[in-house]
């Protein structure tokens, strides 16, 4: 266990780092994405290792709820605050969060208000959902706090309804 | 070390998985971006340093520690309140100088290093050299300069992680004329 702090300070180095080096907020969360993935890639194996061992998750209903629950708990602390599916697409998901670590510590600067830093947590829910065999695209967005839009693959959602009923 | 609570972050805990993959995550950016070894060092030092300039306010409104009378003091408040209240260890001090002005930090355990393994091409790496940084940083807020290095590291196969903290001189407030 380590402070909540040493984190916050870290993560706005990092963050700071990369404005640096990116001419766009775009490109800015981009990178932060790029290395959510990092993160993501790693914290995977060792959870899956930990919490379900010798199994993984074939359903996308599953692989969900192991994101909102496993997953969230082991790196935030806690379970993410919702999970939706959109009316309108069933490829689309959302996992909302009210309160998001990653912006606990950071204010936006008024003239790039499209920023979000939790294009991290997005990056890195991308490749734990890749990894685990559904290929997905996450983004992040500001709706009802923070939303992570996930949006599955066709083949995913195709596969998903051929293993129905059995 | 007395702490009032209730005050915002204060004693907010997190579990030191997300801190540790994400440092990875950036020292593996490091070194993407950089040619060689030497500017990921540098480039980490010089972010511990803008991390240890902000952190040193931090600490002193949490730990209610006042002014360090010499430098053994200093060391204490370093190894005992300091790194227990952001990392969660305590590391050993050992190898004072006979001046007084120099001493070690043994880490064990250290959180940064966790599930790291250098790749051969990487051996002048100095993975967690933003300590270094925080370190030399945080000390000069309190007009401390200081010089750190890491002198034995586990992850290049010494027995201790040993970070060497040298006294170099106090930093003398110089105010313009007219000032205060």
């Amino acid at each position: 266990e380590l402070s909540l702090a040493a984190f916050a300070l870290l993560f706005s180095e990092l963050v700071q780092y990369c404005q640096r080096r990116v001419g766009s907020v775009a490109e800015l969360q981009e990178r932060l994405a790029q290395l959510g993935h990092h993160v993501g890639l790693r914290a995977l194996d060792a959870l899956v290792a930990r919490e379900r061992p010798g199994r993984r998750e074939t359903k996308v209903l599953g692989v969900l709820l192991f994101v909102k629950g496993p997953l969230w708990r082991a790196l935030f602390g806690h379970d993410a605050d919702k999970l939706e599916q959109a009316n309108d697409d069933d490829r689309t998901f959302y996992v909302i969060e009210r309160e998001p670590l990653v912006n606990t510590f950071v204010s936006v600067p008024r003239e790039n208000s499209s920023l979000n830093c939790a294009a991290f947590a997005a990056g890195l829910l991308e490749a734990v959902l890749g990894a685990s065999g559904f290929p997905a695209r996450v983004s992040a967005h500001w709706h009802k706090g923070t939303t992570l839009m996930i949006k599955f693959d066709e083949a995913v959602i195709a596969r998903d309804k051929s293993l129905e009923g059995r | 070390m007395s702490r009032q609570g209730g005050r915002g972050t204060e004693s907010k805990k997190m579990n030191s998985e997300l801190f540790t993959l994400t440092y990875g995550a950036l020292v593996t950016q490091l070194c993407k971006d950089y040619e060689n070894d030497e500017d990921v060092n540098k480039q980490l030092d010089k972010m511990g340093y803008n991390i240890g300039v902000r952190l040193i306010e931090d600490f002193l409104a949490r730990s209610n520690v006042g002014r360090c009378h010499d430098f053994r003091e200093t060391a204490d408040v370093i190894a005992k309140i300091a790194f227990k209240m952001y990392l969660g260890i305590t590391p050993s001090i050992t190898n004072w100088s006979p001046g007084g002005d120099e001493f070690s930090l043994i880490l064990e355990n250290n959180p940064l290093v966790d599930f790291v393994e250098l790749p051969d091409n990487h051996s002048t790496l100095i993975y967690s050299n933003l300590l270094c940084g925080v370190l030399r940083g945080a000390l000069e807020m309190v007009q401390m300069a200081v010089d750190v290095k890491f002198v034995q590291d586990t992850l290049k196969g010494d027995s201790v992680t040993e970070i060497r903290m040298k006294f170099i001189r106090r930093i003398e407030d110089n105010l313009p004329a007219g000032e205060e």
